[in-house]
């Protein structure tokens, strides 16, 4: 894929040169009010420094990151570059070798496992969709809603009339309501994707990290999913890790670059898709 | 009922054979004369009920297995603890009737040289103290070997290895003497149960119904438990571990539950079917038992509790027929029936009756008010 044709004016093809120099200009304008970036506003996510290794390989060289409250932010870079890894450092799933995870603030989550993490407000939609099968649309709704985790409490569960509100609500978003009762291994792989973020949703989470929620879906329901997490990050944070470009233009936000394991670019897509190095990484030049 | 997600058709039924056989089984051995086409022989019936501790043995499993996705090769160690714990309740209660006559200590240990009773069979005299250890011993054997194997998060295959390796371990713990529950013999001549005496055809019986009722029992604890928000949490771990773990549940705790839950059913399992069948050793604990309890479950259709309950009363009836006909056949025409149920039906025997039950409602056109005419 050309980046030309990636500009946000499609059909006037600049050469790179023209396009480098649009990108510098652009930098140094939003340089300007520098001290901004370092904003007192304490950050929703917080990575300092991460490095993550196994057995020797640096899946993270001192990675950071910031992410603001009700932000999102798409991640790119090449197959290696560390974005999975980057995402199991924050869900707790791997603890890094070296840096600081900080959540809100004061959450600490190199020291958190799995669990609490999600409890705290932090969803992860997987790559390839990761619903339960045997359950139906509903159930799967209903066991992502935010409510008590504990094993002795849902053993006397009751369904309220609030948990089937919320669940007619979330299956709405998502467009499965017709599907309540189907199971959801019987869905198509789109169908699969929303339900799951329909999952995510349910959590209440402050953060959502979304692993290529695009991947494999028709041209549609890319389309249509770039406008549902629009939507979603009005009022949560959201991190999503995508490969295809269209789609990544089409949210139309900030875009970190990631690459061996370090952020190698940052800015609007624009910008980004202009740099140098970043044009080096992906068309191996 | 209000709460019609408990007791589903197929429970139903299961309830109503069990209540059925709980009446109908005594009533037949006790009314009915000797020569009656369907009357129940006595020595019928501790064999019977030998089958229901095994149905209710293989719940337990079912519960783990197929809701939670814990194969268990282990489950045999639960069992064969709940039965010890009955057998030294038994010991104590034959008191100096013993071959030595002595009131205190068993035969065996009079045998073996003990000068006093170990502190561990203290208290098992009381038979409301035995029958908490009943539930006990399996429950804290399993917390403490699940705390450790679901924290480290040691699953599939190697799980069922290590749960293998316990009862093992277990076996050859029991078999030396020295460990004080009478080594290689285990604990046997029992006298009475609570002042009645053991082999009577009235304590049988009783036994037999206890044993229906303890399976029903069992079976609507872990049915309530599997219909509840935490069996669908039971089942989420089953099928996507790590997508629970991320939607915020501690899967080992909701691991841990079931697995000590199944090992005190187990436990109550065992301490049935001692008194019935009048012995307790150390093969009992023996790894292939175990592996026999996981394919009662795969021939009864894992995951449905009431096939789990099925196919051991299935299999061990073919067992008891089997090796009174063809005795060195028995083990191949289990492995052969594993096998085929396996390739053939792996839904089981209740998969199978479910199957048809659809097929049959499926061709009979729903359309057409007026019943069709026999074919």
């Amino acid at each position: 894929m050309s980046f030309e044709a990636q500009s946000s004016e499609p059909y006037v093809v600049k050469s790179h040169g023209a396009l480098a120099l649009e990108a510098e200009m652009r930098e140094i304008a939003q340089d300007r009010p520098g001290a901004n970036r370092m904003s007192m506003t304490p950050a929703l996510l917080y990575l300092d420094n991460i490095t993550v290794s196994f057995d020797g390989f640096r899946a993270l060289n001192a990675l950071s990151l910031v992410i603001e409250e009700a932000e999102m932010r798409a991640i790119i870079g090449p197959n290696g570059a560390g974005k999975t890894t980057m995402m199991d450092v924050i869900t707790g799933k791997t603890r890094p070798n070296q840096g600081v995870a900080y959540f809100a603030g004061t959450h600490d989550l190199t020291s958190l496992d799995e669990a609490a993490i999600a409890q705290l407000g932090i969803g992860r939609k997987f790559q390839t969709p990761t619903v339960f099968d045997m359950h139906s649309v509903e159930d799967n709704i209903l066991l992502a809603l935010k409510e008590d985790r504990r094993p002795f409490s849902n053993i006397y569960w009751r369904r309220t009339p609030h948990e089937r509100e919320r669940i007619d609500e979330l299956l709405e978003r998502v467009r499965l309501k017709d599907a309540r009762f189907r199971r959801a291994g019987d869905l198509s792989h789109g169908q699969k994707q929303w339900l799951e973020i329909g999952m995510l949703l349910a959590q209440e989470p402050r953060l959502l990290l979304v692993d290529e929620p695009a991947a494999g879906m028709t041209d549609q329901e890319t389309a249509d999913t770039a406008v549902l997490l629009r939507e979603i990050a009005k009022t949560r944070s959201v991190v999503v890790v995508e490969h295809d470009m269209q789609f990544v233009r089409d949210l139309d936000v900030k875009v970190t670059v990631l690459h061996e394991g370090s952020v190698l670019a940052e800015g609007p897509l624009d910008q980004v898709s202009a740099d140098e190095r970043v044009i080096e990484v992906y068309l191996g030049r | 009922m209000k709460q019609s997600g408990i007791i589903d058709r197929t429970g139903g039924i299961f309830l109503l054979v069990m209540l059925a056989v709980a009446v109908l089984v005594p009533a037949s051995n006790l009314l009915l004369p000797a020569g009656h086409p369907l009357h129940v022989p006595d020595y019928m019936i501790p064999l019977l009920g030998k089958y229901l501790t095994y149905a209710l043995l293989a719940v337990a499993v079912d519960l783990v297995w197929g809701y939670c996705g814990v194969l268990s090769l282990g489950h045999g160690a639960f069992f064969a603890l709940g039965g010890y714990a009955m057998g030294m309740y038994l010991m104590r209660q034959i008191g100096p009737r013993g071959v030595y006559g002595n009131p205190v200590l068993p035969d065996f240990m009079v045998f073996l040289n003990y000068k006093e009773l170990p502190w561990f069979w203290h208290g098992f005299d009381m038979f409301p103290f035995a029958m908490l250890m009943v539930v006990v011993v399996p429950g804290a054997l399993a917390f403490v070997f699940g705390w450790f194997a679901f924290r480290s998060r040691v699953t599939g295959v190697y799980l069922s290895i290590i749960t293998q390796a316990m009862t093992f371990a277990l076996m050859l713990a029991f078999f030396r003497n020295d460990m004080g529950f009478g080594g290689n013999n285990g604990l046997t001549d029992f006298k009475d149960i609570l002042g009645f005496p053991i082999s009577a055809p009235s304590t049988r019986l009783t036994l037999f119904v206890a044993s229906a009722v303890a399976l029903a029992l069992g079976y609507l604890i872990c049915r309530a438990l599997v219909t509840s928000k935490y069996g669908k949490v039971l089942v989420a771990v089953r099928d996507a571990e790590s997508r629970t773990r991320f939607l915020g549940y501690r899967v080992q705790n909701y691991k841990l539950l079931a697995w000590v839950l199944s090992a005190m059913l187990a436990g109550v399992a065992g301490a049935l079917y001692v008194p019935q069948v009048g012995i307790i050793n150390p093969s009992e604990f023996a790894p292939a038992q175990s592996i026999e309890m996981v394919i009662w479950v795969a021939v009864g259709g894992r995951g449905t509790l009431v096939g789990a309950a099925l196919g051991a009363v299935i299999v061990n009836a073919g067992k008891t027929w089997f090796t009174g006909v063809l005795p060195e056949a028995w083990l191949f025409a289990l492995g052969a029936l594993f096998v085929l149920v396996t390739l053939f039906l792996p839904r089981g025997v209740l998969g199978l009756a479910s199957s048809i039950s659809e097929r049959w409602k499926a061709r009979r056109p729903a359309a057409t008010p007026t019943p069709e005419p026999a074919e």
